[in-house]
């Protein structure tokens, strides 16, 4: 513990072992895969060096005895309103390094949640509510593009339909899993996440890796991910998916483009990605065929040739500053389905100074992309899903009423399979099995037990939002789609209301 | 007019409609018979009528009828008429000053069509879209940008009254019994957080489209901003004026048969049409798939009229009372059958609609052309 450097000596973390519980097992010592626990043989008793400990709770979570407690480290600096000990502690760490200060998953900062500052209406008296348990309450969800208006021809006196549809997606629930790669988590999450869409009648997204070969039978619960780094891209991997993804930007990074060590490309990730064993994975920032909105275009119609025009691609970007006139493009570009990433999205590794200071919540862009869409009357030709910060049923409702028409969740579905959210995905040590491809770690996460899990969650979802809209009398979710009225703001300010459209509580 | 366009009052309400299907006139006197049936519907805080075939020697032009809350709305909105409009006749709507109602709008009436002239120009510019979409855009800039005017009705051949008071009151002040009608449509309304707004009573109205609507439409939200889209503005403070410019989108200008649109409005649940043969499920998924943002979620009835039918309509889960009556060559709608049976007793036929099932009436030369090809389909 002692005589270490400055940037080693303040942990954020303090373990407290009651040894009247311990029994000197080691399962902490084996849990643990940053070695913060320590078996003295000599003096048969159990250590600990705190420093090392990323608040992670496995050890807590796992020991028989419930013999130790995890705490924030009561030592602490001076009080200092402007300099709290994080800003300290980094600048040792990057004085020690000349490093850039690494983290995961999305941004933890005290930004406003926009979420817990609109509330949801009801029915009373005027309208009844629906009880969901007795009555239909549907949320079946398309995603793609759809035409203004329906032509039908007369067969006989029988209408039948005359337009033809672009390819069009349908979910189950108002749900899909985020793009998470192979790589960045590993082959039995990615395998409970296929079997979970499959079960849920959803889909999941492969993220920037590839299709591992295992995963071709979950295609039509499948988007397949086109990043900048191209990796595992090709023909066969196109055509596997229901639907094509070209990733621009990623909220908790915007920006910036992606860094899988080598040390995490194994033999299967290797081979999924196209990139030889132990080589950096390197996606660029920008995409190098795309340099500006014309290029999307060429780009979103190239996939459309691969595969046939039977797959909608959506595009997905970081909400940023000026989302809504980069959506308007994308829509014009070709882009049936355009995702948005808020700030809070979370991330196998970024630098902490992007993800904590860069992109807005995803909140005000959707709401801002879905008037810009509207007043350009090309809302109907591409469907919105948002991203980044979905915690709860509430938010997808609140998502949806501010006009989304799907939610991707990604940190939710980790936390489903036992993410503590310590922030560490980057080390590829995570203890819980998920952010790592070390096969004795990785198989902490069974895929059937993940599956049930993340069927759990959406089916529990799905039974809250079936209620609150119920609450509201409304017995379809397209009626609560951009339906702005359901929600009040309480506490904002006018611009911010504004910009979200929506009344104050009480107004 | 609040600055927040969410304006939507609540209310629950009566209603009552009928058509006669050989086209032959009746008096107004037997629908407010009808409507005054219904009293513990209403409170007094509205009511309204609309009446087709009052106009037949002005059957050409387009009747505007017109509120005015001050002069200065007045002579706004005539000059903006005279500017855009060829006026053929121009006179007040005949009314009784009754001591029961104190206050009342200014109240014309204009029979109109677009002026030539400016067609041409309009078309020189790439502007001039057929007269029916250019009295949307007259009936849209007046509600929207001449504060204290409203337009009350603007299709040809018809007119709506309405106001604030009990059905009664309203038939006596607007001289209902002076028209005769093939096609009546009346209301009464519950408001619960009314402004007293005269313009706020039902029907609503867009062209000769007229709607009278018991219920509370739980999507307006979406169906507000949806229309917006296509350019209509909601302007009336009340849910019910969605339904008129939905109608108006989905079957004059998308150009869907009566029943279609109104699957639009109130379609099967995807239980039912996943149980459908072809060619009727693809033509079911792709109605909402592309009119899920027309879906009127929330309980209601309403009857929906044309100059040339009398449709009735339930939400898809059937929150509020519609009856329909067929006796001889008259087809009778209304929230209670008592209503009905105090002006027809003995019907041929009485029956409550199921959720979600239109009730078309049509008059019978139309019947025998057009709408056998669209609308006797086996949706």
């Amino acid at each position: 513990m002692l005589f270490k450097p400055i940037h080693q000596s303040y942990g954020d973390f303090s373990i407290e072992r009651d040894p009247q519980r311990c029994i000197g097992c080691q399962v902490c010592l084996r849990q643990c895969s940053y070695g913060v626990h320590q078996y003295n043989d000599r003096l048969c008793e159990l250590t600990q060096d705190e420093s090392r400990c990323v608040g992670c709770h496995r050890c807590e979570a796992l020991c028989p005895t419930g013999a130790l407690t995890i705490r924030r480290t009561p030592s602490d600096f001076r009080e200092n309103a402007l300099w709290e000990p994080t800003y300290i502690k980094n600048i040792y760490k990057q004085a020690a390094t000349g490093g850039v200060l690494l983290t995961g998953m999305g941004n933890p900062a005290p930004y406003p949640i926009y979420w817990d500052r609109m509330l949801l209406d009801a029915s009373q008296v005027t309208n009844p509510s629906i009880d969901p348990l007795r009555e239909p309450m549907e949320l079946k969800t398309f995603l793609g593009c759809r035409p203004d208006a329906l032509e039908v021809e007369y067969d006989g006196g029988v209408p039948r339909l005359k337009t033809r549809f672009t390819p069009q997606l349908e979910l189950d629930y108002p749900l899909l899993f985020s793009a998470m790669s192979y790589g960045s988590i590993n082959l039995n999450v990615h395998k409970g996440l296929a079997r979970a869409a499959e079960a849920c009648g959803i889909l999941y997204n492969t993220g920037e890796g590839g299709l591992h070969p295992s995963l071709y039978t979950y295609g039509k619960n499948t988007i397949v991910q086109v990043a900048s780094g191209r990796f595992g891209v090709h023909a066969d991997y196109l055509r596997a998916g229901a639907a094509v993804e070209i990733k621009i930007g990623q909220g908790a990074k915007p920006g910036i483009g992606g860094h899988l060590p080598g040390e995490k490309i194994g033999r299967e990730i290797s081979l999924t990605r196209m990139i030889p064993e132990g080589s950096d994975a390197i996606s660029p920032a920008p995409h190098h065929d795309i340099y500006s909105i014309e290029d999307l275009r060429q780009l979103i119609y190239a996939l459309k040739e691969a595969t046939d025009y039977e797959k909608p691609v959506f595009v997905k970007i970081a909400a940023v500053h000026n989302s809504a006139a980069i959506a308007s493009g994308m829509v014009r570009a070709g882009a049936d389905v355009i995702c948005l990433d808020g700030f809070r999205g979370g991330t196998g590794a970024a630098p902490t100074m992007i993800r904590n200071n860069v992109g807005i919540p995803v909140e005000l862009a959707l709401a801002s992309v879905d008037d810009r869409l509207r007043q350009e009357g090309i809302r109907n030709q591409a469907s919105i899903v948002v991203a980044g910060g979905i915690r709860c049923s509430a938010d997808v409702v609140k998502a949806i009423a501010l006009g989304a028409d799907a939610v991707y969740i990604g940190t939710a579905a980790l936390i489903a399979v036992g993410c503590t959210l310590c922030q560490r995905c980057y080390t590829g040590k995570c203890p819980w099995g998920i952010a790592t491809n070390d096969p004795y770690l990785a198989k902490r996460v069974h895929p059937d037990i993940a599956a049930e899990k993340l069927t759990n969650l959406v089916k529990a979802w799905g039974h809250e939002i079936q209620e609150m809209l119920g609450g509201m009398g409304i017995n379809a979710l397209e009626s609560l789609r951009g339906n702005r009225d359901k929600l009040r703001a309480v506490g904002l300010h006018p611009a911010e209301m504004e910009v979200l459209g929506i009344k104050p509580a009480g107004g | 007019m609040s600055s927040w366009h969410f304006g939507k009052d609540i209310s629950g309400c009566g209603l009552v409609g009928f058509l006669q299907r050989r086209g032959e006139g009746v008096n107004g006197g037997v629908i407010i018979r009808a409507i005054c049936h219904m009293d513990e519907r209403g409170n007094g805080l509205g009511a309204g009528f609309a009446a087709y075939g009052i106009y037949p020697e002005y059957k050409e032009f387009y009747a505007l009828h017109l509120m005015y809350e001050d002069m200065v709305a007045l002579s706004r909105t005539e000059s903006f008429i005279q500017e855009n409009l060829h006026v053929e006749h121009q006179e007040q709507i005949p009314h009784r000053h009754l001591p029961s109602i104190k206050e009342h709008p200014r109240l014309r009436r204009y029979f109109v069509r677009p002026k030539r002239d400016l067609s041409e120009a309009q078309l020189a510019r790439g502007l001039w879209v057929g007269e029916d979409d250019y009295m949307v855009r007259i009936v849209m800039t007046i509600n929207r940008e001449i504060p204290g005017a409203f337009v009350v009705s603007s299709g040809k051949n018809m007119g709506a009254f309405k106001g604030v008071g009990f059905p009664e009151q309203m038939a006596d002040f607007f001289r209902i019994e002076d028209y005769d009608a093939y096609l009546w449509t009346a209301h009464t309304r519950f408001p619960t957080n009314t402004p007293g707004w005269w313009g706020g009573a039902h029907p609503f109205t867009i062209l000769d489209w007229s709607i009278v609507h018991n219920g509370e439409i739980s999507s307006y939200g979406i169906n507000r901003r949806y229309l917006e889209m296509f350019g209509y503005h909601c302007t009336l403070q009340t849910d019910t004026e969605v339904v008129a410019y939905l109608l108006d989108l989905l079957i004059r200008r998308h150009g869907l048969s009566k029943r279609l649109a109104c699957m639009a409005l109130s379609p099967p649940l995807w239980e039912e049409i996943d149980r459908m043969p072809e060619p009727q499920r693809g033509l079911c998924r792709a109605i909402r798939m592309v009119y899920g943002s027309a879906l009127l979620n929330g309980p209601f009835a309403i009857l929906f009229a044309d100059s040339h039918s009398l449709v009735g309509l339930n939400d898809r889960i059937k929150l509020r009372p519609l009856v329909a009556a067929v006796a001889g060559d008259s087809v009778y709608m209304a929230s209670e059958e008592s209503a009905i049976r105090a002006i027809c007793p003995e019907p041929d036929r009485v029956w409550a609609p199921k959720a979600g099932e239109p009730v078309i009436a049509t008059l019978k030369e139309y019947a025998e052309d057009h709408e056998d090809r669209c609308q006797r389909a086996s949706l």
